[in-house]
């Protein structure tokens, strides 16, 4: 049986308690919500911080506000809260569709939305046991110097692996990180960078307390996930789409994120612009998916041959854009998902 | 005399509710809630197949919500409740689900049976007439490598049906 | 309570019953392990705790392919928690499951063979102490050339993996022909050249591998394991530990799955069994997921070149098949791999000439073995496959072309294997009525296809692991005055159901209730040797045995009872726990009070029954792998959806008919059924024991891709379709009430049936498994580009294959020998493989 390493553990009562813990400790303390993440691999000794700070009993972090003109969702919301929540369709359907997809109902009752959108990047060479990482001399992101995927790589090209962060991207997000030093509000397309180590501009002393939302009224979204299993497995490609159409299905406003194909939630810029002013015809869909797939790079580090990924990316991308256009995708979904989403 | 090692010091104490029935139990700090009902608790019904969250053999009830016990501390279980298999039956008797996955075949190495049946459990509880599709999904997070899931699917099924006419009876 | 349920009436005759209705078999009722693995009690190894138990961690080697030049464990001696350390030198004899690759060593002495292979163990109070002091123990390695493929293999024969086998690191090779088969090629209308890869899979079983060793009190060697064959594991305790046998015990815990990965006796047995020797407390090991992926003796990655002669009519004049067996790092159960490679070719179709050539190499991976199927799940994919391309050419229908060509029963086939019943044709009848082919063959839209593909399996081994002509199975009964019944059989439950089938057989003769039986099974004190749980092999040995003692048993009683009752013996009938007058069934005894008679009569009641197989006609050197009592058959047809942009492959529904001769159980048949098919649907779609050879010029490293339950991709409850299962029955009279086996059959026909489905769907041909969108992609790139539209390998190297062994077959004269060779019994057996004594 694998074990935890030794550890101290503390739980704090309160945001402020727990910013005055993490001050100054680096990556010796670290936050712990549903552990979904932190404790495989701690056990795989990928991390082993001295000191566990559950953030379970903090009070607020699992409060969802919610108006017709914003929204404020705790980041210790469980994925199985946010995924069985009734209020997050229309536009926040997105974010319904991707905290449903993650791994399996029993961690998605278990993990939290703020532990998902900070999820580590993950790698074939990275998330393995210690005596595995021994056998290959270890890698650029934990205790080696060589990238295995890439070896003339200076930079480590470990893969983004968060359902949430993409959708909630493509949602015009922002999120609240809280520490000892003060509170900041960050776009959450500005959270991430495209780096396998220093993959998130959260530093190790602040707590992602809260998620914000604009209104997206008028919005559609989706979130397509591929994976090779129906349930389990995190994403090899994912797609986040939303748009608002006006009443002659013309894009007035759009926004495309490609998930799991970089090291951060990549951003379609090109594609999402050139859906304004269009109305989703099939060649419309089909500029706008060459587009977005351009932007795709993924790597062997990953389930799935790279070359087949990004093939693959543009087709994806027409499936969520049918959607938003209000086609009946559901088979397409099924065969793909095998998940049937009410 | 040998010291006591480190790894062996159990300086956790909490108290939680097993099966229905309040508990104490002390354990070193490191362990899981898989590690503690196994090995502290003598509760070897719930089984692990990887300690990593890949597989659910491991899953237990808490606060009624299905959950892998090896990713939840030991030391965070004060003052919960736990349903693990042992505690599936009804005054004296196996539980519906328990019937009819011995009689249906929904049980051949009987090694996920446990994580299966508990999560099956947490499904009636909360959706007594599921969809043999939702039935899918409430089980897609344990692994069987022995049936196919598919007599798994029917014995929760007939648990259903049974489980109803025991409400409408008790009525 | 009983377990069976009010079940409607089964009149089923059979003859071992006397022409009466059958009460148990066939009779869908709870197997007798049901309760105690749906309530948790079951005990596994894992779940055994003793008082002062320590904890036993093993340290692997880092390194695919080295020499150990020292190893200096004082520091992880001086832990604190630790009681000991062990290191090769501890345990350098040597063991293996097969007499002739006794390569193993419980840890290496001086000579790592792949990245996992143990070095040393440290026995602690707490598991994590014994994990932390691992890294305590200094290791100094001498690096080895790491040989990572076959063809490597085949291109460096030094440095050597092992200092035994054929030559360089060529492991086995083995040439066998029956007939002319270049004659039966010039009398071919077609002739069809394919080449095939299998990728080597593993068995992924939920439960890890454990055991727990203790000197018990009185000062002897008890072994719990989760094993498949505690005899096996008996004998290899006895010679490593270099005790007798008489004073070791192996118990195999009830296995949570097997499949064929806890066949073989392994290095953490050992250890603790040593290790609790030293010590005397107990001592336990339970491996980690990533552990089990290095003892895996699971699928060999197989090429396969087939040449096969046709007439238009589909007759196959001749084959020639010649396999490159990946073996790995130990000769594990290889050697018969190798012959399973070809040996069940002949069992399906009639083929008049057979040439098999195969390759075993060895490399610095995790060693492969016997998973379910056991080596001849890759030709069959291979033929099956090649069969599809055939039909195609000669423009006949797959499944009428199968159906033109099926072997005959009770044939001796060209390789000498003796067929007992053969229901072939009636499961292809079946599986084309169920799935409607005939209107979805060729006809469904682009992107939808069907595909079939027939099988046959072994029903047990015909020969032992190690030569001998002892029975390989027995069974002891226990009558009690009360009653109840015991039985004793070394037999293993590994979630097949054998002790529900030993339950079932003797409740039927008895003419009681399976709840009124106790078993004790798997105890290799306790019960008469069995062989084990692999080749499919325990409904009819271990069940031949069980019947064999009950009626023995039932005699006895009969004979007390006639007396009692002033009856002819023979108007006695067993049921509904009474011994009744057939004629006036109101005369009866309580069935607890017919044991008290015989009691008074005869003694102390007890009887024995044992089974050995039939001697095989295959008497030539080679000949002990592939026969069998008798085979079981499956014919299946999968239906497939690909999407034609991306490849994307999902199958919604497959129909399977097996040939099982009865089911003793239905609901357990049907889960060894739907158990297999899932299985095989893992195989053929997401299922690779995959490896990484990191660039040469910066590592040595050759590493198991994805040794985690999360990325080594087995089917979820979402993944599995829809399966329609139908059972022909009709008795094999080699089998107790008639029964054949389930256990693996089913498996087989399901990755070339999806292969061939996905050319009916997409019109490309995807010669290897596992079947991904990745490779369709490909191939559909390939197909519009106007170049052959297929995935696989197009080369199969070159093998200097020795001479071929020459047996003709029997319609040419043939009588089991071969022409070229020394017969088998008259050669002077090898010390080593004679039966160990203690």
């Amino acid at each position: 049986m694998m074990r935890l390493p030794l550890f101290e553990f503390c739980a704090p009562r309160t945001l402020e308690e727990a910013a005055r813990i993490l001050d100054g400790q680096g990556p010796n303390t670290m936050p712990l919500a549903g552990g979904t993440d932190l404790l495989p691999n701690m056990k795989r000794r990928q991390q082993v911080p001295r000191t566990l700070m559950s953030l379970r009993h903090v009070e607020g972090l699992k409060r969802v506000e919610w108006s017709n003109s914003a929204s404020r969702l705790g980041a210790c919301l469980t994925l199985t809260d946010i995924a069985g929540d009734a209020r997050f369709r229309n536009g926040l359907t997105a974010l319904a569709q991707a905290a449903a997809q993650v791994a399996t109902p029993h961690i998605r009752n278990m993990a939290t939305l703020g532990g998902n959108l900070c999820l580590d990047t993950r790698c074939n060479y990275y998330d393995q046991n210690y005596e595995w990482r021994k056998a290959i001399n270890f890698c650029l992101k934990k205790d080696g110097t060589t990238c295995w995927v890439a070896p003339g790589s200076s930079k480590c090209v470990a893969v983004s692996s968060t359902d949430t962060a993409p959708a909630l991207i493509a949602l015009g997000a922002r999120v609240r990180l809280v520490s000892r030093s003060g509170e900041r509000e960050v776009a959450l397309s500005e959270l991430y960078n495209n780096d396998g180590i220093n993959y998130i501009r959260r530093r190790p002393d602040e707590i992602l307390a809260e998620v914000l939302l604009d209104s997206l009224h008028g919005w559609k979204s989706t979130y397509w996930k591929l994976r090779r299993r129906g349930s389990f497995d995190f994403p090899a490609l994912s797609i986040a789409a939303a748009a608002r159409l006006s009443s002659q299905g013309v894009v007035e406003d759009a926004r495309i994120v490609v998930g799991s194909a970089a090291s951060r939630p990549l951003v379609a810029d090109g594609a999402s612009k050139f859906l304004l002013g269009r109305s989703l015809s099939s060649e419309t869909i089909a500029e706008a998916a060459a587009l977005a797939a351009r932007i795709a790079k993924p790597l062997d580090n990953t389930d799935f041959d790279m070359t087949w990924r990004k093939r693959v990316t543009g087709e994806f991308l027409t499936y969520a854009l049918r959607e938003l256009r209000g086609d009946d995708v559901r088979a397409e979904r099924g065969s793909i998902t095998r998940y049937c989403f009410e | 005399m040998i010291t006591l090692p480190v790894e062996s010091r159990k300086t956790s104490h909490i108290r939680l509710t097993l099966n229905g029935e309040q508990v104490d139990v002390s354990f070193a700090p490191y362990k899981t809630l898989l590690e503690i009902l196994r090995e502290d608790l003598g509760h070897t019904g719930t089984k692990h197949g990887c300690e990593l969250g890949e597989c659910g053999a491991c899953a237990v009830l808490l606060d009624s919500k299905p959950v892998l016990s090896c990713l939840v501390l030991g030391v965070e279980c004060d003052a919960r409740n736990v349903l693990t298999v042992e505690g599936l039956g009804l005054e004296g008797n196996l539980h519906p689900l328990q019937d009819a996955f011995a009689d249906l075949g929904a049980a051949q190495c009987g090694y996920c049976t446990p994580a299966i049946l508990v999560t099956a459990k947490a499904l009636l509880d909360q959706q007594p007439q599921p969809s043999r599709d939702q039935i899918r999904v409430a089980l897609s997070g344990v692994l069987c490598r022995c049936t196919g899931y598919l007599q798994i699917f029917e014995a929760v099924e007939a648990a259903m049906v049974k489980i109803a006419e025991q409400n409408g009876a008790a009525k | 309570m009983p377990n069976q349920k009010d079940s409607p009436d089964r009149s089923v005759k059979d003859s071992q019953a006397n022409g009466e209705v059958l009460r148990v078999i066939g009779v869908p009722r709870r197997r007798v392990d049901a309760r105690a693995k749906v309530t948790g009690q079951t005990r596994f190894a894992d779940d055994i705790v003793l008082p002062r138990m320590a904890h036993c961690k093993l340290l692997r080697s880092p390194h695919p392919h080295a020499r150990i030049r020292k190893i200096d464990a004082s520091r992880a001696l001086a832990h604190p928690g630790v009681y000991l350390v062990l290191t090769g030198k501890d345990l350098p004899t040597e063991y293996g499951i097969l007499p002739v690759s006794q390569d193993e060593q419980a840890l290496c002495l001086d000579h790592v063979r792949h990245v996992g292979d143990p070095v040393a163990a440290v026995i602690a109070r707490e598991e994590l102490t014994a994990f932390e002091a691992l890294d305590l123990i200094d290791v100094e390695f001498e690096i080895l050339a790491t040989i990572s493929s076959p063809e490597e293999a085949l291109a460096t024969p030094a440095p050597r993996i092992h200092d035994y086998g054929e030559e360089g690191n060529v492991h086995k090779r083995v040439a066998l022909e029956f007939g002319d088969v270049e004659k039966s090629f010039a009398e071919a209308d077609e002739i069809f050249e394919d080449t095939f890869f299998y990728q080597g899979s593993t068995h992924l079983p939920i439960e890890q591998h454990a055991a727990v060793a203790i000197k018990d009190p009185e000062g002897k060697l008890t072994v719990w394991s989760s094993t498949q064959t505690p005899h096996y594991l008996h004998r290899a305790l006895a010679k490593v530990l270099q005790m007798p046998a008489a004073h070791v015990r192996v118990i195999a815990t009830p296995n949570g799955g097997g499949f064929g990965g806890k066949s073989d006796p392994f290095n953490h047995e050992i250890v603790v069994a040593k290790a609790a020797l030293l010590l005397d407390r107990p001592v336990k090991i339970c491996l980690t997921r990533e552990e089990v992926f290095y003892c895996h003796r699971g699928r060999h990655p197989v090429l396969m070149k087939f040449k096969t002669g046709v007439k238009q009519d589909g007759t196959i004049t001749g084959m020639h098949l010649q396999t490159l067996i990946d073996g790995g790092a130990y000769g594990s159960y290889g050697v018969a791999s190798t012959f399973y490679t070809g040996a069940l070719q002949t069992t399906t179709y009639h083929i008049p000439r057979y040439l098999f050539q195969g390759c075993r190499t060895f490399t610095n991976k995790p060693p492969c073995g016997p998973k379910r199927g056991h080596g001849t799940v890759q030709p069959r994919f291979g033929q099956e496959v090649q069969l599809d391309k055939i039909a195609e050419k000669l423009k006949l229908d797959p499944a009428e072309l199968r159906l033109g060509i099926v072997e005959s029963p009770n044939t001796v086939t060209a390789n000498y294997l003796r067929l007992g019943t053969v229901n072939l044709s009636e499961c292809i009848r079946r599986v084309v009525k169920a799935s409607g082919w005939k209107e979805k063959f060729r006809q469904l839209p682009e992107g939808r296809g069907v595909g079939i593909a027939c099988s046959a399996y072994l029903t047990g081994a015909g020969l032992a692991i190690y030569w001998n002509r002892m029975p390989h199975s027995g069974v002891q009964l226990k009558l009690d005055r009360g009653g109840g019944v015991t039985i004793f059989c070394g037999a293993t439950e590994i979630g097949q159901g054998s002790d529900d089938v030993l339950a079932g057989i003797v409740a039927e003769v008895l003419g009681i209730d399976t709840f009124d039986i106790r078993l004790f099974t798997g105890d290799t004190d306790l019960g008469p040797v069995d062989l084990g749980s692999y080749s499919s092999r325990v409904t009819i040995m271990a069940g031949n045995a069980a019947l064999q003692a009950a009626e023995r048993a039932r005699e006895l009683l009969r004979e007390a009872v006639a007396i009692r009752l002033e009856v002819p013996k023979e108007r006695l009938r067993f049921a509904d726990k009474h011994v009744f007058d057939s004629a006036a069934p109101e005369k009866r005894v309580p069935f607890h009070e017919a044991i008290c008679l015989a009691e008074a009569r005869f003694g102390t009641i007890g009887t024995v029954g044992s089974y050995t197989p039939p001697k095989s006609p295959a008497l030539y050197k080679g000949g002990g792998v592939g026969p069998s009592p008798t085979y079981s058959y499956t014919a299946a047809v999968v239906e497939v959806a690909v999407n034609p942009v991306t490849g994307w492959i999902t199958v919604p529904k497959i129909w399977i008919a097996h040939d099982i001769g009865r089911a003793l159980n239905p609901p357990l048949v049907r889960g060894q059924v739907e158990g297999s098919v899932y299985m095989g649907l893992g195989e053929a779609l997401m299922e690779e024991q995959e490896f990484r050879r990191l660039p040469k010029r910066l590592s040595h490293a050759l590493v198991h891709k994805f040794p985690s339950m999360l990325e080594y991709k087995s089917p979820t409850s979402l993944d599995m379709p829809e399966v329609v299962t139908e059972l022909v029955e009709q008795a094999d009279p080699r089998g107790p009430f008639g029964a054949k086996e389930v256990g693996q059959g089913p498996l087989l026909p399901i990755m070339p049936a999806v292969a061939n489905a996905v050319y009916d769907a997409v019109g490309v041909r995807i010669d290897e498994v596992p079947i991904t969108p990745e490779k369709i992609m490909k191939a559909l790139a390939e197909k519009k580009a106007g170049r052959a539209p297929r995935y696989g390998p197009n080369h199969f190297p070159h093998i200097d294959w020795p001479e071929a062994l020459r047996v003709s077959p029997p319609w040419e004269g043939g009588d089991g020998n071969a022409v070229n060779d020394v017969p088998s019994h008259r050669k002077p057996r090898p010390e080593k493989d004679k039966v160990l004594s203690s």
